[in-house]
């Protein structure tokens, strides 16, 4: 909570200040509107008693993050976050988590008892994080190469990056697909349940089955057929 | 004032520090637990684009696509596990998986 309140007084300023002195400069505004909104949905993540609710937050980081990756120039990425993840794995979790049925109270106890000892340890990894990024870290822009007056180039990134994907980390991108398929092939091992009221027959069974499983091969003695009751004459 | 290295790399430590946090205050929690390891990789790969961006060099962006690919298993992995895990003793605390005695 103390870092919630901490957070708009640190970084208001520095929209206000950088209005100020450079309104066009509208790329560090939406830089910082992202990651408010980013670092609160991650602290809702967190904090929120819903898991319903921390799933919704999630998805909300998520595209914050994706917006943040396009100010980045990295299209593709931003654009299979929000395909990739927005759309398939937040959904997962979606679902996984309406068809539990979880009991939030005893999950949350104790919650508030492990928080001093959270925060502190945030706090410190964000101090040391800090100090050592803002001091070292002062590069502005990315650098271009130069070119020739009077020649474009058409950069795309999906294109720079599907050139570098398909020659030198072809055998990379093969083991990242097999490790999907592994992945898929899991998820529904794990997960698959036979009905024990099924009728259903496993069909290697029914191909190796043999005759004599089916036919049985009685020996039945001889029964020598008794002579047909000879009908009595005294009987009236 | 312009956008420099350190501020994404700062955004993508607090967001680190915030899973981190989350990781403490619900070790009850499975799935949140997931979720918070889903923030760190999030922390992870922004930094990652971040240096790929302000390096001009797209290796990074390589690796991004290939954190997402095995972040995007290893959840789906573990829902799975987590679903089996609460159709057996149908509870997730954390806590009580002490069946191994470890």
């Amino acid at each position: 909570m103390r870092r919630r309140l901490r957070q708009p007084r640190r970084l208001t300023p520095l929209t206000a200040e950088a209005w100020s002195k450079n309104p066009m400069d509208t790329k560090t505004a939406f830089f910082l509107l992202f990651s408010l909104v980013l670092l609160y949905a991650a602290l809702r993540v967190v904090t929120a008693r819903n898991p319903v609710h921390a799933v919704l937050h999630l998805m909300l980081a998520f595209s914050q993050a994706a917006a943040i990756w396009l100010l980045l120039k990295a299209e593709f990425l931003a654009i299979t976050l929000v395909l990739v993840y927005l759309g398939a794995v937040m959904v997962l979790f979606l679902f996984v988590v309406m068809m539990l049925d979880i009991k939030i109270d005893q999950l949350r106890h104790g919650f508030w008892r492990h928080f001093p000892v959270a925060a502190m340890l945030g706090v410190v990894v964000v101090l040391e994080m800090a100090a050592v990024l803002l001091s070292g870290f002062r590069l502005s822009e990315a650098p271009v190469p130069a070119l020739p007056i009077g020649v474009e180039v058409e950069v795309s990134n999906t294109k720079e990056l599907g050139k570098l994907l398909y020659t030198q980390y072809v055998y990379p991108i093969q083991v990242a697909a097999s490790i999907l398929l592994v992945a898929m092939i899991a998820a529904i091992a794990l997960t698959l349940r036979q009905r024990k009221d099924s009728k259903a027959i496993d069909p290697g069974l029914q191909v190796r089955v043999r005759a004599a499983d089916r036919l049985r091969v009685v020996q039945v003695e001889p029964v020598t057929p008794s002579p047909p009751a000879q009908p009595q004459e005294g009987k009236p | 004032m312009t956008l420099t290295l350190g501020h994404y790399l700062t955004l993508g430590a607090m967001l680190f520090a915030i899973a981190v946090v989350g990781i403490f205050l619900n070790r009850k929690n499975l799935i949140v637990l997931l979720m918070a390891i889903e923030l760190m990789l999030l922390a992870v790969n922004m930094n990652f684009v971040a240096f790929s961006h302000f390096l001009g060099d797209m290796h990074g962006q390589v690796f991004v696509f290939f954190i997402l690919t095995v972040a995007a298993a290893e959840s789906a992995i573990g829902l799975a596990i987590l679903v089996i895990l609460f159709r057996n003793r149908s509870n997730i605390n954390v806590d009580e998986l002490d069946s191994l005695q470890g």
